[in-house]
C-alpha cells in the first residue's frame, strides 16, 4: 500500500499541531464558534446529537493492520469502544472530546491516518472497489489511480471551496462494486483494443434529495490524462456550479441543467488547454505509484482445495460462510474473504475495539496485512489462501464476525439515523436491527438470495436507499417517524434509482411490509436464479403494491 | 402554551446539556429549569445568547417539553433521544435510551 514519503509525514504533522493549536483557542474562549466552525470540519470533526464525531479517512478503503490497531486503541481509549465503518469507506468516532481531539490525530498521524477533506466543500476521500487488487474479473488495480487523485486533490487551492462537496469513485472491474454512477465522478479503469490502459469517465452521479445517474462523457480517456482531463471537469463545475442554493450546487445539477453534450463540449474545451501541460502523467510517476499496490507474493498453496472440500463437508456452517463470504481471487489458490460487520439483529457497520484487534491480527498472520473497508459496510481481507479459510473462519468466530450474509437480505446498509445525527428525521439502525431478527434464519436468507437493503434517516441519502434494491427513506410525519419504501433500485454497473412504492409505514409496521415485499418475491420469481432485482425489472411495481396496499389504489399513489 | 427548556452542546466535549434553575448546564434534562411563558422564554434565549458568546456551549435550542408526573417529556422524538442517548444497546456499559421514555 502507499507509504508517506517525507513531504506527506511533514503535511499531515503540521496539520495537527495547527489544529491543535486551534482547539487550544477555541477551548480558551479566543475563536468563536462561527470562526471554529469552518475550521473543526476541515479535520473531520462534526457535532451530532450526544457529543462530537470524527470521522477518519481511509483512503479507496485499504489499511494494515498497524492501522487498524490504531483505531481500536482510539476507539477505546478516546470514545466508548467503538467505531462505525461508513458506506464512504471511512471511520466515524461517535463520542471523542473536542478536548481530545489534537491527540487523537496526533495518534493517529503517526501511523499515517488523518481526517482531512472528510467534511467540507472539497474533493473527499476518493473510493474504491473493495476487492481491488485482488478480484479475478479485474483489468487493473484502480488503487494507484485514486492515489494520485488523492495526492493531486489533497488541499488543492482550486479546489477547496468548490460550490460544494466532491465525490470520486473508482473500478476496475466490468462489475462496479464502487457504485460509480451515483458519485459526481465515476471513473471505469478499462483496456481498449490495443490494450492500453484508461478510463470510461461518467459525471453528475449522486443521491441525496436529488438523485441523478451519472451520465458517461468519456467512453476512453487516456490514462496519461487522468488528472488532465479531471481538472478540466473541476474547472467546470467551479465556475458554472451553482453557487446560490445548497440544494442545486452538486454537479449533478449543473450536468442536468446545462445538458450532458454541452457540458462535455466545455470540458472537452478546458482539457484541450490543459493536456499538454504538467498533468499530463508521466508513465514512470504512474509506474511508481503502482509499485506501493503491487499484490503480495502469492505461494502456490493448492492443498487449499482439497482441505476446502473435506472442511465444508464436516462443518455445515463454515460451508454456509465460504459460499456466501468468500469471493474467487485471481490467484485460483487463494480468495477474498468479506468480514460482515452485520451480526443478525446488529448495528449495521459496528466494530468494537477488540473486533478491531482481532482482524488486524488475522490479516497480519493469515491474510498478508491487508484490509479493506467495503461501502457496503463490512471489512474485507482480499489475499487468503483457500488452505488458510478453515482458521481464519474459527479466529471470525471467536471475535463475533462470521456472520454469513454478504449481500443476503440481512446484509443491511444504515446511516447513522437519529440515534446520533443531527440532520435525523428518522432512526436508522433499529429498524436495521429488527429487519435483519426478522429474516435471519439461515435457511430463509438462503432461499431469498441477494438482495440489498439500504436505509437513510433523511432525505440527504447516507445510507445509499435509492440504490437499494430495497430502500428505506424515515421521514418525520407529524412529529413521528415514518419510512418510505422504494424498489428497484441498484448501485452496479447497472444504476437504477429506486421507485416509491406508496405511502410510507410507521416503524412498527415496516418490517411486516417488508416481509410483505419479500414473500411477494418469492411467490412470483421464476426460478430460484432470479434475483428480487431481476424479478422487480421484469415485473415492475405492481405486484408488489397490490400486496403492500390491496387494491386501494388511491391510498398506494 | 407549552412548556420549554434550554439545551445545548458543551463546548468541550460535546455531551447534551440543559439549563438548570442555579444557572448551570446540566447533563440531565429532568433537572432543566422550566419557562412557562413568553417572558420566561425570552430570559432563557438571553442566557443562551450570552452562553454561546461565551464560549461555554454550543448548538443552543429552546425546546418544548411537557410535564407529567414530575417528569420532563420532549415532544420531538430528536430531543428525548438527545436526552438519553441511542435507543439501541451499542457499547458495554452504556445504557441506551429507555423505550417507555422514547415511545410516543
Ligand atoms: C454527522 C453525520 C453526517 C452528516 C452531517 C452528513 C451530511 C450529509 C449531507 C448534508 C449529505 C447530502 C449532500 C448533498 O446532497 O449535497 C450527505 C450525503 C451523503 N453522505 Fe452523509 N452525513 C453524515 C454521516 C454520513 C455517514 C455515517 C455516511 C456513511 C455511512 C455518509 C455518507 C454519505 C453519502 C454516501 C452521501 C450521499 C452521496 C452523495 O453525496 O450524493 N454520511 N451527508
Ligand atoms: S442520511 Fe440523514 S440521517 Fe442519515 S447520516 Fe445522513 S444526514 Fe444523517
Amino acid at each position: 500500500m502507499y507509504r508517506y514519503d517525507e513531504f506527506d509525514h511533514a503535511f499531515v504533522s503540521e496539520r495537527v499541531a495547527q489544529f491543535r493549536d486551534q482547539v487550544e483557542r477555541r477551548l480558551a474562549g479566543e475563536l468563536s464558534e462561527d470562526a471554529f466552525k469552518p475550521l473543526r470540519l476541515m479535520n473531520g470533526v462534526y457535532l451530532q446529537l450526544h457529543a462530537y464525531m470524527l470521522r477518519i479517512a481511509i483512503p479507496y478503503g485499504t489499511l494494515n493492520s498497524k492501522q487498524m490497531r490504531m483505531l481500536a486503541h482510539v476507539a477505546r481509549t478516546y470514545d466508548r469502544g467503538y467505531g462505525h465503518f461508513t458506506t464512504r469507506q471511512n471511520l466515524q468516532f461517535n463520542w471523542p472530546k473536542l478536548s481530545d481531539m489534537p491527540d487523537v490525530l496526533a495518534e493517529l498521524a503517526t501511523v499515517e491516518m488523518h481526517a482531512i477533506q472528510t467534511s467540507g466543500n472539497c474533493i473527499r476521500n476518493v473510493t474504491a472497489d473493495h476487492f481491488a487488487g485482488a478480484a479475478a474479473d479485474e483489468v487493473a488495480d484502480p488503487r494507484p489511480y485514486a492515489e494520485i487523485l488523492r495526492q493531486w486533490s489533497s488541499v488543492h487551492p482550486e479546489f477547496s471551496f468548490l460550490p460544494r462537496k466532491f465525490k470520486i469513485a473508482v473500478t476496475g472491474a466490468e462489475r462496479d462494486r464502487a457504485a460509480i454512477q451515483v458519485h459526481d465522478i465515476g471513473l471505469h479503469l478499462k483496456k481498449n483494443d490495443k490494450g492500453e490502459l484508461g478510463f470510461a469517465v461518467y459525471v453528475g452521479g449522486g443521491q441525496g434529495r436529488t438523485p441523478m445517474i451519472a451520465k458517461l462523457i468519456r467512453d476512453f480517456l487516456p490514462e496519461e490524462d487522468l488528472l488532465s482531463y479531471t481538472t478540466a471537469i473541476m474547472r467546470v463545475y467551479n465556475l458554472h456550479g451553482r453557487r446560490d442554493n445548497k440544494y442545486k450546487a452538486r454537479i449533478k445539477i449543473l450536468v442536468h441543467e446545462t445538458g450532458v453534450e454541452e457540458l462535455a463540449r466545455q470540458v472537452e474545451v478546458e482539457f484541450a488547454k490543459l493536456r499538454d501541460t504538467e498533468l499530463r502523467l508521466p508513465e514512470k510517476d504512474v509506474q511508481a505509484i503502482a509499485a506501493y499496490f503491487a499484490p503480495p507474493a502469492l505461494g502456490e498453496r493448492p492443498e487449499g482445495w482439497e482441505n476446502l472440500a473435506r472442511w465444508k463437508k464436516a462443518d455445515e456452517d463454515f460451508a454456509r460462510w465460504v459460499k456466501q463470504n468468500v469471493q474467487p481471487h485471481k490467484n485460483p489458490d487463494y480468495g477474498m474473504v468479506t468480514i460482515s460487520l452485520k451480526p443478525i439483529g446488529g448495528i449495521p457497520g459496528d466494530a468494537t475495539d477488540a473486533q478491531m484487534d482481532a482482524v488486524a491480527e488475522i490479516a497480519e498472520e493469515y491474510a498478508f496485512d491487508e484490509i479493506r473497508v467495503s461501502h457496503e459496510q463490512n471489512l474485507i481481507l482480499p489475499h487468503v489462501a483457500l488452505a488458510d479459510l478453515e482458521p481464519v473462519y474459527r479466529a471470525l468466530v471467536a471475535a463475533g464476525l462470521a456472520t454469513a450474509n454478504a449481500g443476503l437480505i440481512t446484509d443491511i446498509i444504515a446511516c447513522p439515523g437519529l440515534d446520533y445525527c443531527a440532520l435525523a428525521n428518522a432512526r436508522s439502525i433499529p429498524v436495521a436491527q429488527e429487519i435483519s431478527a426478522r429474516f435471519g434464519a439461515p435457511e430463509r436468507q438462503a432461499e431469498i438470495g441477494e438482495l440489498k437493503i439500504k436505509i437513510s434517516g433523511c432525505i440527504n441519502a447516507c445510507g445509499h436507499h435509492h440504490v437499494g434494491h430495497i430502500g428505506l427513506l424515515g421521514v418525520e410525519k407529524k412529529g413521528a417517524e415514518l419510512y418510505q419504501i422504494t424498489l428497484g433500485g441498484s448501485g452496479d454497473e447497472q444504476t437504477s434509482i429506486g421507485e416509491i412504492i406508496g405511502r410510507g409505514f410507521e416503524p412498527e409496521k415496516v418490517t411486516d411490509a417488508i416481509e410483505k415485499i419479500v414473500d411477494t418475491y418469492l411467490g412470483l420469481r421464476l426460478d430460484p436464479q432470479e434475483t428480487f432485482l431481476t424479478a422487480y425489472r421484469r415485473v415492475g411495481p405492481q405486484p408488489f403494491k397490490d400486496a403492500l396496499y390491496g387494491g386501494n389504489a388511491a391510498e398506494a399513489a | 402554551m407549552v412548556d420549554k427548556v434550554l439545551t445545548a452542546n458543551r463546548l468541550t466535549d460535546g455531551v447534551s446539556v440543559w439549563l438548570n434553575a442555579a444557572g448551570e448546564w446540566a447533563t440531565s434534562l429532568q433537572e432543566a429549569l422550566v419557562a412557562r411563558h413568553a417572558e420566561a422564554f425570552a430570559a432563557l434565549e438571553e442566557i443562551g445568547r450570552k452562553a454561546y458568546a461565551d464560549n461555554k456551549v454550543v448548538d443552543v435550542n429552546l425546546i418544548e417539553v411537557q410535564e407529567t408526573d414530575g417528569i420532563l417529556w420532549p415532544l420531538r422524538l430528536r430531543e428525548r433521544i438527545r436526552a438519553q442517548g441511542p435507543t439501541m444497546a451499542y457499547a458495554p456499559g452504556y445504557a441506551p435510551a429507555d423505550p417507555e421514555f422514547i415511545a410516543v
